[in-house]
């Protein structure tokens, strides 16, 4: 990267203080003091509060559910993502420009909105409800009605992290392969698939931990009874609405250190990815 | 060698094709035709009144209050973190980059959490703001506060890879020609960054203006008063007003898909510049 990597007492631009300033402050105001709130307030009653609060059966059916569901709908769209980059990727066909706007749907519609959107459609008045609750398979106000949910919400994290990676393996690994006899799904499952893992994994985690946290688009379409189909983040709110704060802030951070290890996680991925680049 | 074995049978990709698009067409088609299709169920006169009913009114109005103040001033943030971090090296630069980011792991009801646990009436500051009779829960400052959080690093993320690559070449030719500092910030670093800005403003602008989660904490849900878009059709909703929910769902539909049409515009038409950010 030229011109990025100098010093400190070698760049002659001004604005080190201002900007540095600006930015230090603005973190500390709005992310780091307020977050540091939660931490200090579900420890404000003590260990034992804390841990009635944070492990408790329900909190604990909560998690399984919020974690478990982030979980399943990021495997399905690590495969259904990678479907998508890899026809965005490598084939052209009429639409492709329209298919690939549309994969930032989920990011652009305000939670909320996917959330009544897809209750609609899974409700047994809905269209796709009207077929799948008399096949057996209700969705909407059941577990499955939140993995609907989270897969709607993490499609673009892994198009758009695996697309990138997809576009740069380079044909003339794939031309090697052909010319050592391998078939097309042999290179595929043996050199495409390897050089994109950690993308691929990245895009899980990220998926996931947006998953993990959702709460616009999951409470209209989960039933929301305690123990069975009622996520974390709504949990936290429960407990606010009885103003136990302690007992919300201890949920709340159990869900951080969570994310936060995800982060952790997110972090080693792409050094790996970047080392696999380089 | 482009040979054939380097793609697939045209049966195959034909196919591949054909899934990504039923894929896309079900999980995300399906759910934005759904709320057009519920808001003008009952003809356009049915839409119109539910929209300029005076509680949804209200509701637009605050949501376009909200995102006037918030967006702006993490735009402000973003390109003070953005001069930071690319143009000057300092220790710490990569946990900087970590911590900005840090809002998009963390789940959006904790994001509103936080700022009860701050400024709550069982809150750090809830006493002395009582006293002086000053309301940031259930009011405008906490919406504001809940949303800056949720949408702080959407303007710095897109700028700080574009910036660096970008390098500061540009405006060390600037100074040395006699430019002052903040002249050659607005003439010359402004004009470079234009559409990274752009584009980190018009995200920004979508979560800020659909935001649910954190608001839903700190709103109070007051109609006519705190309710903001999002909280408007939760509570048309909960009250089985169909109609209306999802009357004022298809203006936050129609936000989406405008943001993404000006993204598409963007990206298509300035990838060069953009090239950085993906």
């Amino acid at each position: 990267m030229p011109g990025a990597g100098r010093g400190r007492r070698t760049s002659p631009l001004p604005g080190l203080g201002l900007s540095l300033g600006i930015t230090i402050l603005w973190l500390s105001f709005i992310v780091l003091i307020p977050l540091s709130a939660v931490f200090v307030k579900s420890l404000s009653e003590g260990g034992h509060t804390f841990w009635a609060a944070a492990a408790s059966p329900r909190a604990l059916a909560a998690y399984r559910l919020s974690f478990g569901a982030a979980a399943l709908g990021a495997a399905i769209n690590c495969v259904f993502g990678l479907l998508v980059a890899w026809v965005l990727v490598r084939y052209s066909f009429p639409g492709r420009r329209l298919l690939g706007a549309l994969i930032d749907l989920p990011f652009a519609l305000p939670t909320a909105v996917a959330g009544i959107a897809l209750t609609a459609l899974y409700a047994d008045t809905g269209i796709i409800g009207r077929i799948l609750e008399p096949a057996g398979f209700p969705v909407a106000y059941k577990p499955a009605g939140v993995v609907v949910a989270l897969t709607f919400i993490g499609l673009p994290f892994v198009v758009r992290t695996v697309e990138p990676v997809l576009a740069e393996v380079s044909s003339e690994v794939e031309e090697a392969a052909l010319t050592l006899g391998a078939t097309r799904l042999q290179t595929f499952s043996r050199v495409i698939l390897p050089s994109i893992a950690p993308a691929l994994a990245t895009g899980f985690a990220l998926a996931f931990a947006r998953g993990a946290g959702e709460y616009g688009s999951v409470i209209f379409i989960a039933g929301n009874v305690p123990f069975k189909s009622e996520i974390a983040p709504l949990l936290i709110i429960t407990q606010l609405e009885e103003y136990n704060y302690a007992g919300a802030a201890a949920i709340a951070c159990v869900m951080l250190m969570i994310s936060f290890a995800v982060l952790f996680l997110l972090n080693l991925l792409q050094h790996w990815q970047h080392r696999r680049a380089a | 060698m482009t040979a054939a074995g380097l793609r697939e049978p045209a049966a195959a990709k034909g196919l591949l094709i054909l899934v990504a698009v039923a894929y896309v067409a079900l999980m995300l088609l399906l759910p934005l035709g759904a709320v057009l299709y519920e808001a003008l169920r009952k003809g356009w006169e049915m839409w119109w009144a539910a929209v300029s009913e005076p509680d949804a009114r209200s509701s637009i109005r605050l949501t376009l209050i909200v995102a006037a103040i918030a967006v702006p001033l993490n735009t402000i943030f973003g390109v003070a973190a953005a001069w930071a971090i690319s143009k000057f090296r300092f220790p710490g630069k990569t946990a900087l980059i970590a911590l900005i980011e840090l809002p998009f792991s963390v789940s959006p009801v904790v994001s509103g959490l936080v700022f009860v646990l701050m400024f709550g009436a069982q809150g750090w500051f809830g006493p002395w703001l009582e006293q002086h009779d000053i309301h940031v829960i259930f009011a405008l400052p906490g919406l504001v506060l809940a949303t800056v959080f949720v949408t702080f690093p959407f303007v710095a993320r897109q700028l700080i890879p574009l910036m660096t690559a970008q390098g500061s070449s540009d405006e060390e030719a600037a100074l040395t020609l006699g430019a002052s500092g903040w002249q050659t910030f607005w003439r010359v670093t402004v004009p470079n960054i234009r559409f990274g800005l752009l584009y980190g403003v018009l995200l920004c602008n979508a979560r800020a203006m659909g935001e649910f989660g954190a608001v839903s904490v700190v709103s109070g849900h007051i109609r006519g008063e705190t309710n903001t878009m999002p909280l408007q059709v939760e509570a048309l909703y909960n009250d089985y007003d169909f109609v209306a929910a999802f009357a004022v769902a298809s203006l936050l539909a129609l936000l989406a898909l405008v943001t993404l049409a000006l993204k598409s515009a963007i990206e298509w038409r300035y990838s060069d510049e953009l090239a950085a950010i993906h």
